[in-house]
């Protein structure tokens, strides 16, 4: 074999190699990679249990109340499948929106109420100027209007 | 400049081994080449990075529910592509390198460096300064940042290594095996998003689907992404070319080129 073919293989190989190995352990750490939980996974007791982890998911439509305090806000993460319910003491951030996603960190508490200590917003991937947004409101509604 | 000279020198001689392409892989031909390049690219940087800037930020409409603070993607996403596409191109020269043996590539790989490094601490920074506002955290773990801070730490070491080790030829070596292997992590960032749940948000530009978002967003990124290819050719193939008279200073014709540059003074 010419040497430069075998230097090819010798390269070649090696990658590979690389690659299967670092393909297992991420998926050997495929719990550990994930930023959050679904409500889905924490009902079926997939999260971890006396521990602080994250929720991810969509805040539910007219879930979002505020307590007397003005401080303590009660709301409820839903995947459309579950939905767990939330109180946090804080600010939201200002992409905190009801329909909209977000993630929350904080820990289960025995009466299946999730104690958050910190919210974030999760945006989505779409970017479009308000009269798109708009527009795709007005068919959203139409659309609901048709179907019921 | 007195590149005009080289290149004339350059035609008058042309290399035995034919007009193909690849005979700028001599470095004493690639040399005048990237001298000749650069300016243009530079040219072509300049103008490309105002349309852009002014597509962003005259152009674009506002986001629906972020408002003006979006407009960071248009350093942020250009930046992130291009850390990543260099550290690609690095790879690919570090195994052209290992296989063929060829001594202008370990040059381009390590010229490229820098570079790359920048993007990719603009694209952490720019980052953080959008995920404040919006996500309201300047910095979390989730797959996608980790992998991409990774990128910027191999990018570090790639560097380092290089510039540590005194031997030109072990030094190329070492660089190029972090340079192969770190190109393992190249993909995660990018199927980051796709494969794990992150509180970055999925791609809006890929090959695979149309985009969303609006056009005029759209055309801005491109336009600004273009001109980091632009920008990065440029400032590449000014950082290899005194890479390679070092790397070249025993022969005769750095001695020819050092002779007329030095003259020029």
């Amino acid at each position: 074999m010419k040497p430069r073919s075998k230097r090819m293989m010798l390269v070649g190989g090696g990658v590979v190699l690389l690659v299967a190995a670092v393909a297992l352990v991420l998926s050997a750490f495929q719990q550990n990679m994930v930023f959050f939980h679904t409500p889905s996974d924490v009902m079926e007791g997939k999260a971890p249990r006396g521990k602080t982890f994250r929720i991810g998911g969509l805040v539910e439509s007219g879930s979002l109340q505020r307590e007397a305090d003005g401080f303590t806000v009660r709301f409820a993460i839903t995947d459309t499948a579950q939905t767990i319910p939330v109180s946090y003491k804080g600010t939201l951030p200002d992409l905190f929106k009801e329909g909209k996603g977000a993630v929350v960190q904080g820990s289960l508490g025995p009466d299946g109420q999730f104690r958050a200590t910190e919210v974030l917003a999760k945006h989505d991937e779409n970017y479009m100027p308000p009269e798109a947004a708009h527009a795709l409101e007005q068919a959203q509604k139409t659309a609901d209007t048709v179907s019921q | 400049m007195a590149s005009g000279s080289i290149d004339q020198d350059n035609r008058m001689n042309p290399s035995p081994r034919g007009p193909s392409v690849l005979r700028f892989a001599a470095p004493q031909n690639f040399y005048p080449l990237a001298g000749r390049l650069a300016p243009w690219f530079a040219v072509t940087a300049a103008v490309l990075t105002l349309i852009g800037l002014w597509l962003a930020f005259f152009v674009a409409p506002v986001d629906a529910t972020q408002g003006n603070v979006y407009r960071v993607i248009f350093i942020h996403v250009p930046a992130a592509w291009m850390s990543m596409f260099i550290y690609l191109v690095m790879a690919f020269w570090s195994a052209v390198g290992l296989v063929m043996n060829t001594r202008l590539s370990f040059v381009m790989s390590q010229a490229l460096a820098p570079t790359g490094a920048m993007f990719c601490f603009v694209a952490l920074w720019t980052g953080a300064l959008w995920g404040r506002p919006t996500w309201g955290a300047y910095w979390v773990w989730d797959a996608r940042l980790t992998s991409q801070l990774l990128l910027l730490f191999l990018y570090f070491g790639f560097i380092a290594l290089t510039r540590a080790i005194e031997d030109p030829r072990r030094g190329d070596r070492a660089g190029a095996i972090i340079a192969l292997v770190g190109a393992v992590n190249v993909p995660v960032i990018y199927f980051s998003v796709k494969w794990w749940n992150t509180l970055h948000q999925g791609a809006s530009v890929s090959l695979t689907k149309a985009p969303s978002m609006a056009s005029t967003m759209l055309m801005g990124m491109l336009v600004l992404a273009f001109a980091s290819w632009a920008y990065t050719l440029a400032v590449t193939l000014w950082r290899v070319r005194p890479m390679i008279l070092e790397r070249e200073r025993h022969t005769e014709w750095v001695g020819a080129v050092l002779d007329r540059e030095g003259g020029r003074k």
